[in-house]
């Protein structure tokens, strides 16, 4: 009877002990570690970015070199579907109508595949285009051969060319895309303004949250 | 044998208030600051840094996090992976969490209603921290901006998928390589 305690009493112990710690193993703690530079595939900043020769919503074939006094070239990936390319749409037309004329010209281009995203066929750009007023060339990337090539991920993302096409700036247009109002930082327009000033942007790459370009799924 | 069976009591109530011991110290381990507000059921987050412990608990949970929104096409159809393998691995150690980047203004109008509708039954929070530059490389430098994306991690491994789902099979195979 006794051994029967005692047993007992022992294999409380030791169950309890082995409770302990495996709750001391399970205790969660917070690992902070410095993120890793990212690698991510395409342009970088100071690569230089091939020319294109693309569809406009008018029907003509546009190229870089097509912009005879270019100082440089603010090529954004749009499109009509994402939220967020919408909610940058005024913003975009903005940029053009300001900087066209010192130089920096808006080339839209609209990466994602039509048959997958109805919405962004030519002529549904169109229709968007003379809705809102574009004046810049709003291209379709036909056949999806040019934003791989930029390494272009998703809708909107801009890559400020200067007027050799090396890239100078690549990431978002600002940091704030549901409030054009409460934008701290521009920086397409701050890279530009380091850019005539003779200096490297800085930022020179930034990340946004967008829409993944719309491809068949492979 | 009275004794025992007074024994075998104390012993089951030493066992039962290490449970409960055990169940409070979990919950304490793995609790985040609380949120910026709550959404009916779902809590909003307006500062990363509140929600980053949840990339970092290091415990026996093996945490799959999918970054998603309501007009996020890819996303939407991905999400019924996510139930399925939260209804699959019950049981298991495996905790699905579904972090909503829907537009501030669209919680009410969309979030909510799309969670009501669908019946999730996995955890949705949802995150308005629109500084997305300064969270974006914090959650994986590997990240470039689009949704949908994965990041599977338990306390010995980590992995993070960056884009749509291709099937559930593909989903839950690679869950299932960290139990």
């Amino acid at each position: 009877m006794k051994k029967l305690i005692l047993i007992a009493a022992l294999l409380a112990v030791a169950v309890s002990v082995w409770i302990a710690a495996t709750n001391a193993n399970t205790t969660a703690t917070v690992e902070t570690t410095a993120a890793a530079v990212a690698e991510l595939p395409g342009l970088k900043v100071g690569d230089k970015a091939p020319d294109f020769k693309l569809k406009n919503i008018d029907g003509t074939m546009v190229s870089l070199a097509d912009y005879k006094d270019a100082k440089g070239y603010i090529v954004i990936f749009t499109c009509n579907t994402c939220p967020y390319a919408v909610a940058y749409e005024d913003r975009i037309q903005a940029l053009h109508a300001k900087y066209s004329q010192k130089g920096y010209p808006v080339v839209a281009i609209q990466p994602n595949d039509p048959e997958v995203q109805p919405g962004d066929a030519l002529d549904k750009m169109k229709q968007r285009a003379e809705e809102k007023g574009f004046t810049f060339a709003y291209l379709l990337d036909e056949g999806q051969k040019i934003y791989p090539v930029y390494g272009a991920s998703r809708t909107p993302e801009v890559y400020l060319l200067d007027t050799d096409l090396t890239v100078r700036y690549t990431g978002a247009i600002d940091d704030n895309y549901q409030d054009a109002e409460a934008v701290k930082v521009n920086y397409v327009k701050a890279a530009i303004k380091a850019m005539e000033a003779g200096q490297q942007p800085d930022p020179s790459f930034t990340k946004a949250i967008g829409c993944t370009i719309k491809t068949k799924k492979k | 044998m009275a004794q025992l069976s007074k024994f075998l009591l104390l012993f089951s109530v030493l066992l039962f208030w290490q449970g409960c011991a055990s169940a409070q110290q979990e919950e304490k381990s793995s609790a985040l600051p609380p949120p910026a507000k709550m959404l009916g059921a779902i809590p909003v987050y307006d500062e990363f840094e509140h929600l980053e412990p949840l990339f970092h608990w290091k415990n026996d949970t093996t945490y799959v996090i999918n970054f998603w929104a309501t007009w996020c096409k890819p996303c939407v159809e991905e999400l019924p992976y996510f139930e399925q393998l939260h209804k699959n691995l019950e049981g298991e150690k495996v905790k699905v969490v579904l972090i909503s980047l829907d537009f501030p203004r669209q919680l009410e109008t969309k979030l909510l209603p799309f969670v009501e509708k669908n019946q999730l039954r996995s955890e949705v929070i949802a995150l308005v921290d629109i500084q997305f530059n300064n969270w974006i490389d914090r959650v994986s430098p590997e990240w470039n901006g689009a949704i949908p994306v994965t990041m599977v991690y338990n306390a010995q491994k980590r992995h993070f998928y960056g884009e749509q789902f291709p099937s559930y099979e593909y989903l839950e195979k690679l869950v299932k390589a960290f139990l």
